[in-house]
C-alpha cells in the first residue's frame, strides 16, 4: 500500500468551527465527522476537492498555501500562473497585461501554466494515437479526481493516462530556463504556482506521478488577485509576455482540454457529483465506445475553484471573451520543444484501499453483514446529530470501533426511556415529533 | 462460513435510476475488500441485468450473495421472458423497440458482456413466465 498521504491544503479553523453538520452531509467521499463540537477530516479520505470550504456557513475550512513571503528564500522567482487566473478579469484585453502585473509584484519572470497545458494537450494526443489504454482514456489533470479514482475506482487506474499535471510540466521547464537564461543554481530559482484550487496544493507538496516536487511552492489564486488588481490598470502597453495560445488558455474552463484533441467520441464532465457518476457507467462498461473523457471536480472546471475570486459563469465568459480575441488575442503559438518521456509519469497511480474492512475477508464479511444489520435498526433519518453523515455511515463506525451505538440519540432513548417514558415525542425536536404539540 | 446477502429493487418505471443496484454493490464489495478488477466485473453483471430488467421486463429484483469464494448475482423479473436464449445470447441480437435504442441502448451487448464477466451464466426462462440470471463470479 503506498504511503497514506499526510499534507493536505485543506484545513479545518477549529476557533471558527461551531461543530454544524453542514460539511459532513457534502463531501463526496464522507471524509468528515464531527466529534466533541468539532468537525474533523479523515485524512486518507480526504481528496481536497473543496466543497467543505465552499458549503461551510461559518469559514471555518481553509485551503492552505504557501505565504507570499516565501519568495523572499529566492533569488530569482518565477510565477506560474494558471490561465484561469486571466478568467478573473473583467474586459481582459489579453494575458499580456495579467503576465506584467506578476513581474510588478514581485516576480522576476513568468511562465504561463497554459505553455504546460499545449504540452500536455500534444502528449495526450500522441498518448491516444497510441492506443494500448483501455477505452475510455481518462485524464489525469484534475488531482481530485485522480485521488478520487485511487480511493473509489481503482479497476480504472489503468485507464488514467499517466502524463504529468500542466502545471508541473510548466514548473520543470521554467526552471531550466531560468537557470540558462540567469546562471543560477536550480535552488536559488523559486518557481511558484498560483492555483485556483487546494487540490493543486496538496498535489504539488505530493506529486500523483513525480517521485518528487517540482514547484518550490503555491500560491492562493485570491490572495495574487488582490495585490494584482490595483496594478493592472496602470499598465501602459504590457509587452508581449504571452507565449501559449488559445489551446492552452482554453484549459481552464470544463471541455478546454478536450477540445484540444481529435476523437469526435470524447466527454467532458464537470463537478464532482457528475463525475463520480460517469466513473460509475464507466466501470459498469456502459461507456466504452467514448475514446476520451475530461473530469473536473469543480463546477465549469479550474475557473470553479474554491480558491478563485469570480463567479465560475461570469469567468467563463470573461475566458470567451479573452478566446475570442474580441479584446486582443493571446499570440498563437506552437507547443516547444520537450523531452516527451519528461512529461510522462515517474511513478504509477496505486489503489488506496481505504474503505476496505482491516482484516482477512470472512473477517471483513463478517463485519459487513453487521454493519447491514445496524443499518437496518438505526432510524435511517440520515440527521447527522451523531457526527456522521448518515445513519449507514454511523453503522460503519459502530462496528469498526470508531462511534458507539448511544451516538444515536434515538438509540440511546430508546434505551434509557423504554416503557418509562410517558410520551414517546417528549425531548424530540419538531421535525422527529410523532404527533403535532398542542 | 459466511454468506452476506444484499438485496435490490429494480424500479421499473425510473429509468434513470436503472444502475443504483450496481453501484451499492460495488461500494459493498470494495469494504469487503473485493479485488478491483473482480468489482469491475460484477458491476458490468449488474449493471447490465439491471438494464435488461427495466428495458425488457419492466423491472425485477436483484441478489448478490457474497461467500469466501465466490460472489452470485441473481437478477429476476416477472416480464415477457426470453423466447429464444440461444438467439438473446448472440452478440448483437436485441428486440429493443426504437424508443429503446434513441437512447443508445439495444446493442445486443447486454447478455454477452454478462457472460463475459462472469465465471458461469444460467437463464430460466419462458415466454410469459419471467426471466431469472444468475452469474456466479468466482473469487
Ligand atoms: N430480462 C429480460 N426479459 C425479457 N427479454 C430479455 C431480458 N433480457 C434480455 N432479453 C432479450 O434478450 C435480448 C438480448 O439482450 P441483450 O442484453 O444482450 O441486448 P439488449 O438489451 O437488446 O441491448 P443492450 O444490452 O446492448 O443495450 C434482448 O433484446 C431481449 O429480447
Ligand atoms: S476537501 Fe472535499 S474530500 Fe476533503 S474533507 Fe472537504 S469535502 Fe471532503
Ligand atoms: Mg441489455
Amino acid at each position: 500500500m503506498p504511503d497514506r498521504q499526510i499534507f493536505h491544503s485543506v484545513k479545518l479553523d477549529r476557533d471558527k468551527c461551531r461543530g454544524c453538520t453542514t460539511c459532513i452531509k457534502h463531501c463526496p467521499t464522507e471524509a468528515i465527522r464531527v466529534r466533541r463540537g468539532r468537525a474533523q477530516i479523515i485524512s486518507e479520505r480526504c481528496i481536497d476537492c473543496g466543497i467543505c470550504i465552499r458549503v461551510c456557513p461559518h469559514k471555518a475550512k481553509k485551503a492552505e498555501c504557501d505565504p507570499p513571503e516565501r519568495l523572499g528564500d529566492y533569488k530569482h522567482k518565477v510565477a506560474l500562473p494558471a490561465p484561469s487566473l486571466y478568467a478573473q478579469f473583467r474586459n481582459l484585453d489579453g494575458a499580456d497585461r495579467v503576465l506584467a502585473g506578476l513581474l510588478r509584484i514581485g516576480f522576476d519572470a513568468v511562465w504561463e501554466v497554459s505553455r504546460g497545458a499545449e504540452l500536455i494537450s500534444e502528449a495526450t494526443r500522441r498518448a491516444l494515437a497510441e492506443g494500448s489504454r483501455p477505452r475510455p482514456a481518462i485524464s489525469s489533470a484534475c488531482p481530485a479526481v485522480v485521488r478520487l479514482i485511487c480511493i473509489r475506482f481503482p479497476a480504472l487506474i489503468p485507464n488514467v493516462i499517466d502524463l504529468i499535471a500542466p502545471f508541473e510540466a510548466a514548473a520543470i521547464a521554467a526552471r531550466r530556463e531560468a537557470a540558462e537564461k540567469t546562471g543560477l543554481r536550480p535552488e536559488e530559482i523559486g518557481v511558484f504556482f498560483i492555483t485556483p484550487c487546494p487540490a493543486k496544493v496538496t498535489a504539488a507538496r505530493n506529486p500523483l506521478l513525480l517521485d518528487r516536487p517540482v514547484a518550490d511552492g503555491c500560491l492562493s489564486m485570491t490572495e495574487v488577485y488582490k495585490r494584482l488588481l490595483p496594478v493592472l490598470k496602470d499598465i501602459k502597453d504590457p509587452p508581449p509576455l504571452a507565449r501559449s495560445g488559445a489551446e492552452g488558455i482554453g484549459w481552464a474552463r470544463s471541455g478546454g482540454e478536450t477540445s484540444a484533441l481529435a476523437p469526435d467520441r470524447k466527454l467532458y464532465v464537470d463537478g464532482i457529483e457528475n463525475v463520480i457518476s460517469v466513473l460509475e457507467s464507466v466501470e459498469d462498461g456502459s461507456l466504452s465506445e467514448v475514446d476520451f473523457i475530461e473530469l473536473n471536480a469543480c463546477n465549469q472546471g479550474c475557473i470553479g475553484g474554491c480558491l478563485t475570486v469570480e463567479n465560475p459563469y461570469i469567468a467563463r465568459e470573461n475566458l470567451a471573451g479573452l478566446l475570442r480575441g474580441r479584446k486582443g488575442s493571446a499570440a498563437p503559438a506552437k507547443p516547444e520543444p520537450f523531452a516527451p518521456a519528461s512529461l510522462r509519469g515517474a511513478k504509477k497511480l496505486e489503489y488506496e484501499p481505504i474503505y476496505e474492512i482491516v482484516g482477512d475477508r470472512a473477517e471483513a464479511m463478517e463485519k459487513y453483514a453487521r454493519i447491514e444489520e445496524l443499518r437496518k435498526e438505526l432510524p435511517g433519518l440520515d440527521c447527522g446529530s451523531c457526527g456522521a453523515p448518515s445513519c449507514r455511515a454511523l453503522a460503519e463506525d459502530i462496528v469498526l470501533g470508531k462511534a458507539s451505538e448511544d451516538d444515536c440519540i434515538f438509540r440511546f432513548r430508546e434505551k434509557m426511556g423504554g416503557g418509562a417514558m410517558a410520551n414517546p415525542d417528549e425531548f424530540l425536536p419538531p421535525p422527529f415529533r410523532r404527533e403535532e404539540k398542542e | 462460513m459466511p454468506e452476506v446477502r444484499l438485496s435490490y429493487d429494480i424500479d421499473g418505471d425510473d429509468f434513470s435510476s436503472a444502475g443504483e443496484a450496481s453501484v451499492a454493490m460495488k461500494k459493498a464489495l470494495r469494504q469487503m475488500g473485493i479485488e478491483p478488477e473482480t468489482i469491475r466485473r460484477c458491476s458490468v453483471c449488474m449493471y447490465e441485468g439491471e438494464m435488461n430488467a427495466v428495458i425488457h421486463a419492466g423491472g425485477g429484483r436483484a441478489e448478490v450473495l457474497v461467500s469466501p469464494e465466490r460472489i452470485k448475482i441473481t437478477i429476476e423479473d416477472d416480464g415477457p421472458g426470453i423466447a429464444d436464449v440461444e438467439a438473446a445470447m448472440r452478440e448483437g441480437y436485441s428486440t429493443a423497440p426504437p424508443r429503446v435504442r434513441e437512447l443508445g441502448f439495444g446493442a445486443g451487448m447486454g447478455l454477452p458482456n454478462m457472460k463475459r464477466c462472469s465465471d458461469e451464466l444460467d437463464i430460466e426462462t419462458a415466454a410469459g413466465r419471467g426471466t431469472k440470471i444468475t452469474m456466479i463470479v468466482r473469487l
